[in-house]
């Protein structure tokens, strides 16, 4: 009995509360306005220079900086962090744009600078590649063909070295050896003996047209090495001849 | 055989005595002569008895010396082997048991016989080899050997070669037979030219050097321990004909002097102290002898033109056959060995002559000619005589003879098979055999032993 009569005290007083709450939240007075905003910081300031902005490979070139208001500066390519205010030196490879970002509360601001560098002077060109030498020499140097057991420089021979002549003239630094072959009739031993011949009758006419003995070797190969195999006239034709080769 | 069946071919004997009575008649109108050598001469009848073996599993071994002796004996070109499907049943194993009537009767006919027996017990071999005078039956034996070697068929073939040759020798009187000779050549079996050597009857073909380039022109010393030959290396900065030299004893090359230029054929002098070579270190392709030290280097020809294949006549030392162009065509020419008393050797008619070879005997040179027609063929000249004798005709080329130390055997490359190939034959230009088959076979040299 005793508690029944404490929930209804409890519950009045609640009501009262309430309905006393309800009354000031009505008369409640408007927010206060906000406070100003305090001063914004300076955005960052930054500069750039170099010592040079056109050099040749090689050369050294300082770049130098300052800056205000940054907390933080950095310098690309390749440098890194650096203090708000110094110079450094730098020998790009090739030409480059150098970049410094200040970084502050302020914000950021960057600057850069070209560096142009000079190629170096072409190198020489490259003596002509080999292969071109030996088109040229397959296309101008010409053998020498010889009658069946002669070693005498016949009318087409003698046109044949003279072209011959005038290509090995033209490139002093050409060395030859010239090859003396015969047709596959008679001994191997008189071929060996008979090529030899030939071998040295195309010398003897390339001196005379002017071409150093020094750089031409002869050897005789016989019948050892033939162009062609078949047993026929044309076949020997071929067969029988001074031949050039490039010595290496 | 390629030959033809126009030409005479006479019994063949002693070719040293024979060609004395040479005949060479030039025939009208045509360009080769008729011969008639060895009239009248019997060759002695040999039957050679199947070897009796002395166990059943050395019957092959047995087979193998009776094979070869046989051969041997028919190679000899002095002997008349008689057909083994003449021979009687029995075959006599030692003297005892030799029925002397049975051979002598026909139809096997034979003066000789030549019999024994082999055995072969481990590794153990052993020959015993008998020739006994079948019309005799009181004589003893006319030759008795017993060989005692390793059981492998070389060994018996060696030994075949050999019991052989001791019969060739007494039935010839004592000129020896070749059955244990050699023959050198130039073989393209490993993909360029090297240089081989075989038995002579064309077994046991070896390659003797692999120098992978070009090697040429063998020639044995007399005392067959080395090789000469034409070979190319290095001489000056430029690789060219140069000699080389082989022991046969080592079985490698050996060092020897290079020259600039061209440098081939190199032929010995009969006591095996000097080479005589070609050579352009001068110019012009002359002869040049040169002590086999390497030492004395001296020039013996001088003539405009090629000057190459000395052949140092084998019986005086004194004289050289070589061939020179310089009266146009190579030709045949004779020099003293000092390079003294040039003479050509006039032929018949124009012609292109190649390859000189003394005989053992000095007298008779073998060489090939090239016809005006176009033919390649072997010939031999009596020297003191100038008579012409021809030994192949109408088989393709015929080129390079050389000479067996028994004076009666020629071998030669020809090209007869469609390729070119090594052959021997008789010195009268019969009993054609092949030896080799394989590749490109040339320039064979027959060893002096």
């Amino acid at each position: 009995m005793r508690s029944r009569s404490k929930y209804a005290l409890l519950s009045l007083v609640v009501l009262i509360l309430f309905a006393g709450a309800c009354r000031k939240q009505a008369v409640a007075p408007p927010p206060a306005a906000p406070p100003p905003a305090p001063p914004a910081p300076a955005r960052p300031t930054v500069t750039l220079q170099a010592s040079q902005t056109f050099i040749q490979r090689g050369d050294g070139v300082t770049l130098s900086w300052s800056s205000t208001n940054a907390t933080e500066l950095a310098l690309v390519p390749g440098i890194g962090r650096v203090s708000p205010e110094g110079s450094t030196r730098v020998t790009p490879a090739d030409s480059m744009t150098y970049t410094i970002t200040a970084t502050g509360p302020g914000g950021t601001a960057d600057m850069s600078v070209r560096i142009t560098v000079a190629a170096p002077p072409p190198p020489p060109p490259p003596p002509a590649p080999k292969a071109t030498i030996e088109e040229l020499f397959r296309t101008n140097v010409k053998d020498a063909y010889f009658d069946y057991d002669k070693s005498d420089v016949r009318a087409d021979a003698r046109d044949a070295l003279a072209r011959t002549a005038e290509f090995l003239r033209s490139h002093p630094e050409i060395r030859v050896v010239i090859e003396g072959h015969c047709d596959e009739r008679g001994s191997t031993e008189y071929n060996l003996g008979l090529g030899e011949r030939r071998a040295q009758a195309v010398r003897q006419f390339m001196i005379s047209l002017g071409v150093s003995a020094d750089r031409m070797d002869t050897v005789s190969l016989g019948k050892e090495r033939p162009f062609c195999t078949q047993s026929s006239e044309d076949c020997w034709q071929q067969n029988r001849r001074g031949h050039f080769v490039m010595a290496r | 055989m390629a030959f033809p069946t126009f030409r005479s071919r006479p019994q063949f004997s002693i070719l040293l005595a024979s060609l004395l009575f040479l005949v060479a008649t030039p025939a009208a109108a045509q360009d080769w002569f008729r011969t008639g050598t060895g009239l009248g001469v019997e060759k002695p009848r040999v039957a050679v008895a199947d070897f009796a073996p002395r166990s059943p599993s050395s019957q092959p071994l047995a087979n193998i010396f009776s094979t070869v002796l046989r051969a041997d004996l028919e190679f000899s070109g002095i002997i008349e082997v008689v057909s083994k499907s003449m021979n009687p049943l029995q075959s006599p194993s030692v003297p005892a048991e030799l029925r002397h009537a049975e051979w002598n009767a026909p139809p096997a006919d034979a003066h000789l016989l030549a019999y024994g027996n082999l055995s072969a017990s481990g590794n153990d071999l052993v020959i015993e080899a008998w020739l006994s005078d079948a019309r005799n039956a009181q004589a003893p034996p006319v030759l008795g050997k017993r060989y005692r070697g390793e059981v492998t068929d070389a060994e018996i073939r060696r030994f075949a070669h050999q019991f052989a040759d001791e019969i060739i020798a007494r039935l010839s009187g004592g000129t020896p037979g070749v059955a244990s000779t050699q023959i050198a050549f130039v073989s393209t079996r490993t993909g360029s030219k090297e240089i081989w050597a075989m038995d002579y009857d064309g077994s046991n073909q070896r390659p003797l050097t692999s120098l992978r380039t070009i090697s040429l022109t063998p020639r044995w010393s007399p005392d067959g321990l080395r090789i000469a030959f034409t070979c190319y290396g290095l001489a000056g900065g430029v690789t060219s004909a140069q000699i080389c030299l082989y022991s046969m004893e080592t079985g490698k090359p050996m060092a020897f002097m290079r020259y600039k230029g061209t440098n081939s054929s190199p032929a010995w002098s009969p006591d095996g102290s000097k080479l005589m070579f070609m050579s352009s270190m001068h110019g012009d392709p002359e002869l040049f002898m040169i002590d086999a030290t390497g030492s004395n280097l001296r020039r013996i020809t001088y003539s405009a033109g090629v000057d190459t294949s000395p052949a140092w006549n084998p019986r005086t030392g004194q004289q050289v056959a070589f061939i020179s162009d310089r009266g146009g065509l190579p030709n045949l020419y004779l020099m003293n060995a000092d390079g003294s008393n040039v003479e050509k050797l006039e032929l018949p008619d124009m012609g292109y002559v190649v390859d000189p070879a003394w005989a053992p005997n000095g007298q008779l040179l073998a060489f090939s000619w090239r016809r005006p027609n176009g033919n390649y063929d072997l010939y031999l000249m009596d020297t003191a005589s100038r008579q012409i004798v021809e030994l192949t005709r109408d088989a393709a080329r015929n080129e390079r003879p050389s000479w067996a130390p028994d004076g009666r055997h020629i071998v030669f490359e020809s090209t007869r098979t469609g390729t070119r190939q090594i052959w021997t034959m008789l010195a009268d230009g019969t009993q054609a055999r092949q030896l080799t088959f394989e590749g490109h076979n040339e320039s064979p040299n027959w060893s002096p032993k």
